[in-house]
């Protein structure tokens, strides 16, 4: 599955990783990954690893490959039809496309870039993917929807108003409403998908917060265009340029020491 | 003529002039039938069976027996096409086999509304020996109103943002239970809108009942789906121009009831239409 | 189970996708299967060229000539009037009416086209087919002429609404770059709009025509139902739908007569396909 030579390189481009010996803390193991939409390669022989209970920030610039790549994990893209993968991702060693899909995304959350609550009450939006997975006692619901929400810090603004549609609160809110949503189903791993690009610099801050205390329970990978925020949060950092992982290391080297001149270039704001 | 604007002002009177050689004409029809019919109308005329050779008495056979074909039609045509406009929508790819679904559902609404007739006769009334009866009528008229459902209830289903969607795949919800607790209850609007559209349709047409269902005369009600029934369009048919010296009251007013009927199933799907596009939170 | 329950569902939802194909080849093959018995007895080339339709004399003659000749004609009538007020119509609703007279005119041709066309037919009875009769002298109303202005108006909701949506779907940069240019809004629509949605519009008129061949019930009550070779628009005449309609309810089944109705019904269900494939290549080339 392996290809040696692509090995090899990925070795020059990003070496201190491959030194690292794969141990208990691995979540993902990802060998020579590609993926094309249609005609074009949109995630050019990828290899990593992403541990436990880290934060993993992938940054790039637009079209770098990073949200189909954080979109591959949950097998997502599967929806796109014209959607091709070589390669393999694995979680816990076991390939992704080996897991009943449902289950996967079970284990494998994901917080979009805009707030998407569902067309539900604020309790529904929470409750929903535990009902999916057939839990229907009414109390088992009502005690996981406030725990979940507690988790979220939503649950003091929200606790007298459950009924209501999630549209009517606030864009942050929503954000925070969709997290809590998608810790509901006890995930493994969250995948954010530029979280807070819509969201306001406080709102921004409650979530990056929220994201910092959840690593102790989960493994998290954060696709951002924002830089700084890259810096703020993550354990590792992960640069991909036009579908390449050009450097994986951990975030103060990323940002201080950078082995690649291209990532230095971005993170100084050269381009992109 | 060399002034471009004289010439647009000539060019606009003549595209007013189109418009209204079509919307007068209707505003015509609507309004005689309604000052013709109306008066006709009173509780003998809606509850009674026609009586002396049609030519007095009321409609009341009619009236149930579009009734009947209306409610088989929707109990047939609905389950159909709404799992028809849920594949097209959610599980079909841009191939060969959904170019080809499509031509289909084009071909089936342009094919004329006798041939349904034909159709009819030939496969439900001959074929599989249900003879003239509701159930032959609410059958051919409901494949006749397959391609009005899943087209409508289609657009309701795709007009479901896709994101929603993926929120729901993303949580481990499968396929269908996202189908079945994200899109299809916020498609319901649209979905009712096209059925009722569909079944105003169903009520107005006369052709493909002619010789599926329609009773000439039968003063009585149906009893069984395997009976033959009057109906309001084909009665209408029939005391215009097969029965002699009908009294005009009673035309006009089997023609006001006929198209208050259908008018009233469209009113109500613009109203839901309307109510739901206001509503609509994203 | 609730596995199971999945897989009925989507297995059920699969074959509904097919049922459009399915009723259309259906529809087909039971036409074929009463219509073609006919061929036995007359050849297709008696059949479709045939001038006598003497269905129940003795021995049966059997041409559809003057029935297709008949729908021709009403058919022809209906599209010279029909086009131009209707793709008239259809460019001053998408470009010159003002936004709130605009949906009361589209709420007006949909009232049109949700009027059932035995109303459509009842009312052209009474006003129409009298009108005829004594404006142009003649010893009936019931000619292929009043059947060409009913069939006009049951034609025009379709070429409106379609090709209204061809208008609209034209980019808003040609429109702007036309403005730009110092063009007027006529020579704007007329250089610049209708060229460009002329897709649209032919496919309108295609489908609006389809339409018009096959209505049944309204030409049946005011065409006069002669089935003689049409000479004049002032004529009875009397169309292949009619036809169906008006006799299949006297032909015995299994008879010459019945099979050759059915005949007639694959004769329209060419035309309609034909014509319905002609106007999606046009409509579905455009996107």
């Amino acid at each position: 599955m392996v290809n040696p030579v692509r090995n090899k390189k990925l070795e020059e481009t990003s070496g201190r990783n491959n030194q690292e010996t794969i141990s208990n803390g691995v979540k993902f193991e990802i060998h020579d990954l590609n993926i094309w939409f249609g005609p074009a390669q949109v995630i050019k022989h990828v290899n990593m690893e992403i541990r436990s209970n880290e934060i993993l920030s992938v940054i790039g610039p637009a079209n770098s490959g990073k949200t189909t790549f954080l979109r591959a994990l949950n097998r997502l893209n599967e929806l796109n039809t014209n959607y091709r993968i070589t390669g393999a991702i694995e979680l816990e060693r076991e390939d992704i496309r080996g897991i009943k899909v449902e289950e996967l995304r079970r284990k494998i959350g994901m917080v979009f870039a805009l707030p998407l609550p569902l067309p539900l009450s604020i309790f529904d939006n929470v409750a929903y993917g535990i009902r999916m997975h057939g839990e229907r006692g009414k109390k088992k619901l009502e005690e996981k929807v406030e725990e979940t929400l507690r988790q979220a810090y939503l649950w003091e603004e929200v606790k007298d108003r459950l009924s209501e549609s999630a549209f009517k609160l606030s864009g942050g809110q929503q954000q925070r409403l969709c997290i809590a949503r998608t810790l509901a189903v006890r995930p493994e791993v969250v995948l954010f998908d530029e979280p807070c690009s819509g969201l306001d610099p406080i709102s921004t801050a409650k979530v990056e917060d929220a994201m910092v205390k959840f690593k102790e329970k989960f493994t998290i990978v954060l696709v951002t265009n924002n830089v700084k925020q890259a810096a703020r949060v993550g354990d590792k950092t992960a640069f991909f340029l036009n579908g390449e992982l050009v450097e994986l290391d951990k975030t103060d080297r990323i940002f201080t020491a950078p082995q690649d001149k291209r990532t230095d270039g971005y993170v100084r704001g050269k381009f992109g | 003529m060399k002034n471009p604007h004289i010439t647009q002002n000539i060019a606009f009177f003549f595209l007013f002039l189109a418009t209204l050689l079509i919307v007068v004409p209707v505003g015509f029809i609507v309004f005689v039938i309604i000052q013709k019919g109306l008066p006709a109308i009173d509780w003998q005329f809606l509850s009674d069976i026609p009586r002396h050779g049609m030519r007095a008495g009321g409609i009341f056979p009619a009236i149930v027996g579009t009734v009947y074909l209306v409610t088989g039609t929707i109990i047939f045509a609905l389950p159909i096409g709404l799992l028809a406009a849920i594949y097209l929508s959610e599980y079909s790819k841009e191939n060969l086999l959904m170019r080809l679904i499509k031509l289909a559902i084009v071909n089936l609404a342009g094919v004329p509304s006798v041939v349904y007739g034909l159709f009819g006769l030939a496969l439900f009334v001959i074929f599989f020996k249900f003879g003239a009866s509701i159930l032959s009528g609410s059958l051919t008229l409901g494949i006749m109103i397959l391609p009005i459902i899943i087209t409508t209830s289609r657009e309701a289903l795709e007009s479901v943002p896709y994101s929603f969607r993926e929120v729901s795949l993303s949580l481990g919800a499968s396929k269908w239970q996202t189908i079945r607790n994200i899109v299809l209850p916020n498609a319901v609007p649209g979905i009712l809108t096209g059925t009722i559209l569909g079944l105003g349709r169903a009520a107005g047409e006369t052709a493909p009942i002619l010789f599926t269902v329609a009773a000439f005369y039968l003063p009585q009600l149906p009893s069984s789906i395997f009976d033959q029934a009057m109906a309001l369009p084909y009665h209408l048919y029939v005391i215009s121009t097969q029965v002699p010296n009908v009294d005009e009251k009673i035309r006009y007013g089997t023609a006001f009831v006929l198209l208050a009927l259908v008018l009233i199933m469209n009113l109500v799907a613009i109203i839901i239409r309307y109510k739901f596009r206001k509503r609509k939170k994203w | 189970m609730r596995k199971l329950k999945e897989f009925i569902i989507e297995k059920l939802i699969l074959i509904c996708g097919l049922a459009s194909i399915f009723f259309v080849v259906l529809i087909f093959l039971f036409l074929l299967k009463e219509g073609l018995a006919v061929f036995s007895t007359v050849s297709p080339f008696k059949f479709l060229f045939g001038k006598n339709w003497y269905p129940i004399s003795d021995p049966p003659q059997l041409g559809i000539l003057p029935l297709i000749l008949g729908s021709l004609l009403v058919t022809l009538g209906a599209a010279i009037i029909s086009i131009p007020i209707g793709v008239g119509c259809a460019v001053y609703i998408a470009e010159v009416a003002p936004a709130n007279l605009k949906e009361i005119l589209k709420a007006g041709i949909e009232l049109l086209a949700a009027i059932p066309s035995v109303v459509l037919g009842f009312i052209g009875m009474v006003t129409l087919v009298p009108f005829v009769k004594t404006f142009f002298h003649l010893p009936t109303g019931l000619t292929a002429l009043s059947g060409s202005i009913m069939l006009a108006f049951m034609a025009m909701p379709t070429i409106v609404s379609i090709a209204e949506d061809a208008l609209y779907s034209v980019p808003k940069t040609y429109k702007e770059g036309a403005f730009a240019l110092g063009a007027t809004h006529w020579q704007t629509i007329h250089r610049v709009m209708l060229p460009a949605a002329s897709r649209g519009i032919v496919a309108a008129i295609m489908l609006g025509i389809g339409r018009v061949i096959g209505e049944t019930m309204a030409v049946m009550m005011i065409t006069g139902n002669a089935a003689v070779m049409p000479n004049s628009i002032f004529a009875p005449v009397r169309t292949l739908t009619a036809t169906i309609a008006a006799e299949m309810g006297e032909a015995v089944v299994g008879s010459e007569h019945y099979f050759a109705l059915f005949a007639i019904g694959i004769v329209l269900f060419i035309i309609s396909f034909a014509i319905n494939v002609t106007a999606d290549l046009f409509l579905h080339k455009r996107q």
